[in-house]
């Protein structure tokens, strides 16, 4: 240390930015659970009171983080993963069932979700791997081991049911493409999905000859000196085009009606007005409704605990995994934008940091950090604005609930620490 | 570039987001959303409908209040049904279907249980009422009306349908609106505007409170009374003598085109379409479909007017200059039309203007029409003017009176006898029916009475209306205080009233004179036809009477139609006669007539062609 204290070199952009976003959080949790009784903000039989005390225990772990040797974390790394993935094996036996999913440990003040806290074991169990000097990820088999570290946990969350965190550990992929692993896969990804959504939307027929007018294109507006051979082209095509045509059979008959129906809803598929009113009323309720309220908040909102559709809980899960339709009624499209842009420039700002890191775990591990928090704000405001089908994860921040406030905590200052340290490193 | 993947991911992704939020909120987003915010319940505050009175402001349409038993399901305790369905008068089979209809409609939401108790019923049940929870009793307004006639003028309201909520934003389902009549016609005075207020609720639909604290509130405006031309008397004594009978009657006051009574028969008590049998009254009335009470044969039979027409033919033979008042025509008890004898009731002889109209002489007539055309060079030339002429006295056309519906009648034109016939193959002779307003002549009784109204005012008529004053005083629509002028000049008329004068001094209906007053009338006697079965059969004559009184200074003008009341001054001479004495003098000196009137019936006359047996027309024995 430099003498100049455990706070001396924090990246203070970093965390006002991480209090900015928390305080506007705590606002809209407020807004939504606040009632007509006089009570103090403090009362912690209130959803917004229980979330102020969750701060001040976020706040507690951030001294914590910050009191602890740096080193700590990479070296017990292991260690941590272990114990996450013993207490995520532990929840088949004495998990505490809440909302359907068995995700949670009853500790009697507290529910704690380990699936919460695996996300930051994770991110350090993948740092330590890829950061080890014996590591190439450019080899298969290494490719495989970070593999395993990341789908691990995923797969025991599945059962719970949360699919929702277990997607989130796929983001740990950008971790790898970051560390050299191939970027093209995520081309094929991009490009399945965006076939698959395109099939359904407009059939196999059209998307074959997009496809080839699309080649036809680049063909003819290639420069010349650009060789691009065509054997494999043509591969590309067919391959697509099967794929397409295995696109409908998978959604007739691989997927329940409640999945088409998701579909149904997110790719405007169905235009029968009266079986798009009823999906409205059950799949879809939630995102409807969520839609209605962001829209009827306007440029510049209905005021702050002013939104009518929030005060009347229209919007269920309003929250949790809701709260931005909250931010978009009662702020309008001036405060959705601004939290936007908070979380943008927030991102942007720790990608810059873990950049300038020296040492490859802090770096690493720093990108663990970003990807989990980007797949959170881009899969739940995606939802809460209609863009995404419905799948539950928090808004790191935002959201109530103390397991996700607390750990989205742990993970990033884990990361402030690391950086306030990085002049240490290498020496 | 794998240093950039992920700060482009995270870029893309935020402009995805506010071009996403762009189009919710700046494109998508509209100022008046909270028409159709979930959580915003609007609740109305009614007006009391406004009252309706007659020319001299008796009341004729007020209202009372109605007692709904309302339900709030889940709030039900369980009860004593058999009791509780003593005390609502209802079945215990009933009730429970009800009750379940509300159930399934809202448990959280009141629904009506029994609609619209009477004040008895509900006196009974109001203090039994605390013993049943989840049931409560919900005042509200309905029509009380002040009279047992005019059931299709002052019309009647009902609840608002499909139609009416897609093509008028104000309603809301479960609101009533006027269906027929002056209710129809002068809704949004008589119902004045709801007052709204906004609820904030939640999404169980429960209230948290007003919205913004009640800023966008309004407060109810009361509906506004107003007095029709209708005289209650006139109306009521009308309906009495229209008693078992079949017709229109129309009576205008013609120096302001003012409506004193419009009467169809059979008709019903206005309060048969009020409350809890509404609906079942209804149906009976609509189904009815051979007396049919609930259509306005005042203003909806479009008959051949008959010999009230030939005034109008002799005006017209007046203004073209065709006849004077001694040009002469025999009547050999009929005219030729070719090598054809049409039949003429008159007696025979030489008829000019004045004996022609009180004989109502059919040959005179056929002459004039003939003479009419001749004037012209074509025959399309001669019906054009024809048709100009008649079409100035409101005929054949809506004549846009007050009320929400009417019939044309038709003054055939030259394009509708090219169709019928063929271009230039008829003539004058062949369309001579009309000059006696038979043929393919026809008019409303309210167009008929217009009619009688114009000649009373010598050359000009105003548009028939039922409103005299919105409010206590308030103006109405110009067009119904302007005069609309026909195509003959005054001159002409007083030949031709002195020959409806003579109608009753000498002609066809000098048994129903009344003593002191100077009447001028037409008799009409109209053929007609009935096809039941595809059987064609001739049914006993209507009976039609135009008049008006006094001749000098008219009051009232008048029509008086009566299905298969056989000849003109039978049925309808005699209650045009007996109206105009009443109105007049306010009181009836012909007892005898008067007696004759509410006694005699048509019903045995409408029964002949549904016996299925062979029967006797016009017969003459009364």
């Amino acid at each position: 240390m430099s003498g100049r204290g455990p706070f001396g070199r924090l990246d203070w952009i970093s965390v006002i930015l991480y209090a900015l976003l928390v305080f506007i959080g705590w606002l809209n949790i407020y807004s939504t659970s606040v009632g007509d009784a006089d009570t103090s903000i403090f009362d912690f039989s209130t959803l917004y009171g229980k979330q102020l005390f969750f701060m001040g225990v976020a706040f507690l772990g951030i001294i914590f983080v910050l009191f602890v040797e740096s080193t700590f974390f990479e070296r017990f790394s292991s260690i941590f993963y272990v114990v996450s993935i013993i207490l995520l094996l532990g929840l088949f036996v004495f998990g505490k069932t809440i909302a359907g999913a068995t995700s949670w440990y009853d500790l009697g003040f507290f529910n704690l979700q380990p699936s919460e806290l695996a996300k930051v074991t994770t991110s350090l169990a993948l740092a330590k791997f890829l950061s080890d000097i014996q590591t190439d990820i450019r080899t298969g088999k290494h490719q495989i081991y970070a593999l395993i570290i990341i789908l691990l946990p995923a797969i025991l969350i599945l059962p719970q049911p949360d699919p929702g965190s277990s997607l989130i550990y796929f983001s740990l992929f950008f971790v790898l493409f970051r560390e050299g692993f191939p970027i093209y896969y995520l081309g094929i990804l991009v490009f399945a999905v965006v076939l698959f959504a395109t099939t359904l939307m407009f059939g196999t027929v059209w998307v074959s000859i997009g496809l080839i007018i699309l080649t036809l294109l680049i063909y003819t507006f290639k420069k010349a000196s650009v060789k691009i051979p065509l054997l494999p082209v043509l591969g590309v095509i067919v391959v697509s085009i099967l794929f397409s045509l295995s696109v409908n059979f998978v959604f007739e008959n691989v997927f329940e009606q409640r999945h088409r129906d998701r579909f149904a809803l997110w790719l405007s598929l169905e235009k029968d007005e009266d079986k798009l009113d009823e999906i409205r009323k059950t799949i879809g309720y939630n995102t409807y409704q969520s839609e209605k309220a962001i829209e009827s908040g306007g440029f510049t909102g209905k005021g702050f605990l002013e939104g009518t559709r929030t005060k009347g809980d229209f919007v269920p899960e309003q929250h949790t995994d809701y709260i931005f339709s909250s931010v978009g009624e009662e702020w309008g499209f001036l405060g959705t934008a601004t939290v936007i842009l908070l979380f943008s420039l927030f991102f942007l700002r720790l990608i810059y940091i873990a950049e300038r890191q020296k040492s490859d775990f802090s770096r690493m591990y720093g990108y663990g950090v970003i990807s989990i928090l980007v797949f959170h704000y881009f899969i739940n405001i995606g939802m809460v604005i209609g863009l995404l089908p419905t799948i539950g994860v928090p808004l790191p921040f935002f959201s109530y609930g103390g397991s996700g406030l607390i750990f989205f905590t742990m993970l990033l200052f884990i990361f402030l620490k690391l950086d306030s340290n990085r002049l240490k490193d290498g020496i | 570039m794998k240093k950039l993947l992920l700060s482009s991911v995270i870029v893309l992704i935020g402009f995805t987001f506010i071009g996403r939020l762009s189009y919710l909120q700046l494109f998508r987003f509209s100022p008046d959303q909270i028409l159709d915010d979930p959580a915003i319940k609007k609740v109305y505050d009614y007006p009391e409908r406004g009252y309706v009175y007659d020319r001299d402001g008796k009341l004729l349409v007020g209202n009372q209040p109605a007692y709904d038993v309302m339900v709030i399901p889940r709030e039900v305790k369980p009860l004593d049904t058999l009791e509780f369905c003593g005390l609502l008068g209802i079945e215990k089979e009933e009730f429970l279907s009800k009750m379940e209809k509300a159930r399934v409609y809202s448990p959280r939401l009141p629904s009506v249980l029994v609609p619209q108790l009477s004040k008895e019923d509900y006196a009974k049940l109001q203090e039994k009422m605390r013993h049943y929870n989840g049931f409560y009793i919900q005042k509200r307004s309905l029509r009380y009306y002040n009279t047992k006639s005019a059931a299709n003028v002052l019309g009647y309201i009902s609840e608002v349908n499909e139609w009416d909520l897609k093509n008028n934003p104000y309603y809301v389902a479960g609101e009533l609106k006027g269906r027929t009549g002056i209710e129809q016609q002068y809704e949004e005075i008589l119902r004045g505007q709801k007052g709204v207020k906004h609820i904030q609720k939640d999404r169980f639909n429960r209230d948290i409170g007003p919205y913004k604290d009640g800023k966008l509130d309004t407060l109810p405006q009361q509906g506004k009374e107003i007095h029709i031309t209708l005289d209650k008397t006139l109306q009521e004594y009308g309906e009495k003598l229209m008693h078992g009978k079949r017709g229109g009657i129309v009576a205008i006051e013609p120096k302001s085109g003012e409506i004193l009574a419009m009467i169809s028969g059979p008709t019903y008590d206005p309060a048969l379409l009020v409350g809890r049998e509404r609906s079942k009254n209804y149906s009976k009335l609509h189904y009815d479909t051979i007396s049919k009470p609930t259509w306005d044969r005042s203003i909806l039979a479009q008959p051949s007017p008959g010999s009230p027409f030939k005034t109008l033919n002799a005006l017209i033979g007046l203004q073209e200059g065709v006849i004077n008042e001694d040009t002469n025509f025999r009547c050999y008890h009929g005219f030729y039309v070719g090598n054809t004898l049409r039949g003429c009731h008159c007696g025979g002889g030489i008829r000019d203007l004045n004996s022609g109209i009180y004989q109502s002489c059919n040959a005179y007539f056929a002459g004039v029409f003939r003479k009419i055309f001749d004037k012209y060079n074509t025959t399309d030339q001669g019906m054009n003017v024809w048709e100009k002429h008649m079409k100035s006295f409101g005929l054949g056309g809506y004549l846009g009176t007050d009320l929400p519906t009417g019939a044309p009648g038709r003054i055939p034109d030259v394009a509708y006898y090219d169709k019928w016939y063929g271009d230039g193959r008829w003539a004058a002779s062949t369309i001579i029916s009309n000059s006696i307003g038979q043929g393919e002549i026809a008019a409303t009784p309210l167009q008929l009475a217009n009619m009688t109204a114009a000649i009373a005012n010598r050359g000009y008529f105003y548009t028939p209306h039922v409103i005299k004053s919105i409010g206590n005083n308030g103006k109405i629509d110009p067009k119904y205080t302007e005069p609309n002028y026909t195509t003959i000049d005054r001159k002409h008329f007083d030949p031709v009233i002195e020959g409806m004068a003579n109608v009753y001094n000498y002609g066809t209906a000098r048994w129903v004179k009344i003593p002191d007053i100077d009447i001028a009338g037409k008799t009409g006697t109209v053929e007609n036809y009935i096809r039941i079965d595809g059987e064609r059969m001739q049914l006993t004559d209507h009976s039609v009477f135009v008049a008006f009184a006094p001749i000098e200074n008219p009051q009232i003008a008048l029509a008086v139609y009566i299905e298969n009341g056989y000849y003109g001054a039978r049925y309808a001479g005699h209650i045009a006669s007996l109206l105009i004495e009443k109105y007049i003098k306010g009181e009836i000196t012909r007892t005898d007539l008067e007696k004759r009137m509410l006694e005699k019936t048509l019903e045995h006359e409408y029964a002949k062609p549904y016996s299925g047996e062979p029967f006797k027309i016009n017969e003459y024995v009364w």
